[in-house]
This record gives C-alpha cells, sequence and structure tokens, in this order.
C-alpha cells in the first residue's frame, strides 16, 4: 500500500517536461479569445498536433530484453516506420524514448541524461514489467522501482517482455495522446482510453 | 598428479587442513595458511588455473571465502575454503599468486565488504562509488532507502 502511495505520488511529478514560450501561449491565447479566432488555433493545433504525431523519432535505446522486441516492432514485419517513426541513434533529434528493460540504480543517471538531452516536446513510453515496476526484480537491490521514478512516462505497456503488436498497441496510443496537445503547447489530460 | 596424489601432498605439508570430497577436492584451511596454501597449490599440485572466488555469509559463524583452483592438465580442482570467524572482515588476498584474482576479489569486497589485505587495487567494481553498504551480506536490508529510486 505504501508503494502504491508512493507510485501515484511519483507519477504526478512532472517536472517542467514541456518547455514552452509564456509570449508564444498568451498571443496564442489572445487569437483563441478573439470572436473567431478559436477556429485559427484549433486548424493551427490540428496541423502542428498531425505533424508531431507523425514524425515521432524513437532513440534507440536499450537496455535488456525488452530491446529485443523493441527492435524487431522497428523491423521489417511490424514495421513502424509506416507510423512515421524512425530509430534515431541521437537524443538531440528524437522525440520519444523507449525505455525498453531493467532500469538499474547505477543506468538511471545516465538514462536521465539521456532524456534530458531531447528536445521539448518529447514523450516516453515505459515498456515491459520491469520499467513499470521493478517486475521480477523489484525487490533486488540494484533496480529503480519503476522508472516512472526518474523521467515522467507517457504510456505504460505491460507484459514480460510485450510483444511487437503489444508495443505497436502502446506506439498508436501515445500518437493518440499527441493528436489531444493544447493550442499552447501543452500536454493534455491521460488518455481515457484503455485499449 | 591424481587426486590421490594431491591429498597426499596436502597431508604432508599442512597439518591444519581438512579435505574432504573428491570432484573437486573441497580444501577448508585455517585463514593464516591461506596464501600460504594457495602458492603451494599453484607450484607444487600445478592448480595455475584460477577459475573463480566468492564468499558466503554464514550470519552469526562469520564469512567464509571461497576459490577454486584447477590443474586442467590432470583434472584435479581443488575448492579453497576458509572461514575467517565472527566479525572478521579481513583475509589475506591471493593477488600476489594468481594474477586472476584481482576483480573477482574486487567484486567479493564490494558485495560482502571483505577487506583483502595486499590488494593492489581494492575499489567497488559493479556498483556506484557512492554506494552504502554491502548488499550480499545477510544483514543488508534490500528495502534501505535510496531516493529517489528506490
Amino acid at each position: 500500500m505504501k508503494d502504491l502511495q508512493e507510485w501515484e505520488q511519483l507519477h504526478q511529478r512532472r517536472p517542467e517536461g514541456d518547455k514552452h514560450s509564456p509570449l508564444f501561449e498568451s498571443v496564442t491565447e489572445g487569437i483563441h479569445s478573439f470572436p473567431g479566432g478559436f477556429v485559427v488555433t484549433t486548424v493551427a493545433d490540428a496541423f502542428l498536433n498531425w505533424a508531431r504525431k507523425s514524425s515521432v523519432w524513437p532513440v534507440t535505446f536499450g537496455l535488456a530484453c525488452c530491446a529485443i522486441e523493441m527492435m524487431a516492432t522497428f523491423a521489417s514485419r511490424f514495421d513502424v516506420e509506416r507510423l512515421g517513426m524512425v530509430p534515431w541513434a541521437s537524443p538531440r533529434h528524437s522525440d520519444l524514448m523507449v525505455v525498453s528493460g531493467t532500469v538499474t540504480i547505477k543506468m538511471a543517471p545516465m538514462l536521465e541524461r539521456i532524456y534530458d538531452q531531447m528536445p521539448d516536446p518529447k514523450w516516453a513510453v515505459s515498456m515491459g514489467s520491469c520499467a513499470n515496476s521493478g517486475g521480477p526484480f523489484r525487490h533486488g537491490y540494484h533496480v529503480v522501482k519503476g522508472v516512472d521514478r526518474v523521467i515522467p512516462v507517457d504510456v505504460y505497456v505491460p507484459g514480460c517482455p510485450p510483444p511487437p503488436e503489444s508495443l505497436l498497441n502502446g506506439l498508436l496510443l501515445l500518437q493518440d495522446q499527441i493528436s489531444h496537445f493544447k493550442r499552447t503547447g501543452k500536454r493534455a489530460a491521460p488518455n481515457p482510453k484503455v485499449d | 598428479m591424481t587426486k590421490d596424489e594431491a591429498k597426499t601432498r596436502i597431508a604432508e605439508r599442512f597439518t591444519g587442513v581438512q579435505v574432504d570430497g573428491d570432484t573437486p577436492l573441497v580444501v577448508t584451511i585455517p585463514v593464516d595458511q591461506w596464501l600460504a596454501f594457495a602458492q603451494f597449490a599453484k607450484t607444487t599440485l600445478g592448480c595455475r588455473f584460477f577459475s573463480f572466488s566468492s564468499a558466503v555469509d554464514w550470519k552469526e559463524q562469520g564469512l567464509e571465502v571461497i576459490a577454486r583452483v584447477e590443474n586442467v592438465d590432470d583434472g584435479v580442482a581443488l575448492m579453497m575454503k576458509t572461514r575467517l570467524g565472527p566479525g572478521v572482515s579481513s583475509c589475506p588476498s591471493l593477488v600476489p599468486v594468481f594474477r586472476g584474482a584481482n576483480w573477482m576479489e574486487r567484486e567479493c569486497y564490494d558485495m560482502f565488504g571483505i577487506r583483502f589485505e595486499g590488494h593492489p587495487d581494492l575499489r567497488r567494481i559493479l556498483l556506484g562509488d557512492d554506494w552504502v553498504g554491502h548488499p550480499l551480506l545477510k544483514s543488508y536490508a534490500v528495502d534501505t532507502p535510496h531516493p529517489p529510486y528506490r
């Protein structure tokens, strides 16, 4: 029970994840509140979100056996490239981090640094039991009990390991979340859709 | 060098050493003869291959250090054991005899906190330098706070 409360507390914490300009925010607010201005903002929003969700580039970052399933998802049979996801080898050009595997206490600072190197807006998918909660290694001395203690997570994909279909479903959920980005560039409320 | 020859050689040279088993020969050594026995095993018994080293925490009976050395030519394997005694965490290092013991003893220090006397570079090897405690000791609580990760 204590663990659950801790998890909820940490899950709520999203430290200034999405950096946005207050000037841009006030300008868009002004246009939006202007009579008829919502047409401009919603159309611009829809276009920008379409662009964002159609070019989610995951950084190639594999931690454990889930990375094998992640690679299968990126490869020809499941082919997420048709969704606009190009696995990219630099965090500076990437929008998405798929945390695929066990995060150890020794690895967590490096993971956090790679996440910080990604430009905003950015997303994170926690893939598999280990990244979600620590999984079978939860009571080990060296394992972070869920990657959401290190970075904010948008989509949790359950499974040990999740098959490529599961990850693909998670990535589609993420695209759906991205399409609900608010006009100020702020993150929308979590997606109520479950499946 | 057969196993029986090895047994008789050990009995000739060392008095306080107990030999059991067959494959490997389990040799229980007093801690003050640990290094001398390793030298003897390497030179006289021909056990030049250092397989691994580890430790066991027997709670109130103290720690036990284990090392396995092998004579790969003749198929003789020795499992060397020594009890450090309750509350003692100091043990002679085998690095002067077997260079392969270096990282094994660093890991042993990392996990059990055993201070190997004579080790050239006794640092943590697997865990971070800022880690507190030695996690494979029975007295280590796995839910020890390690904010923000645990």
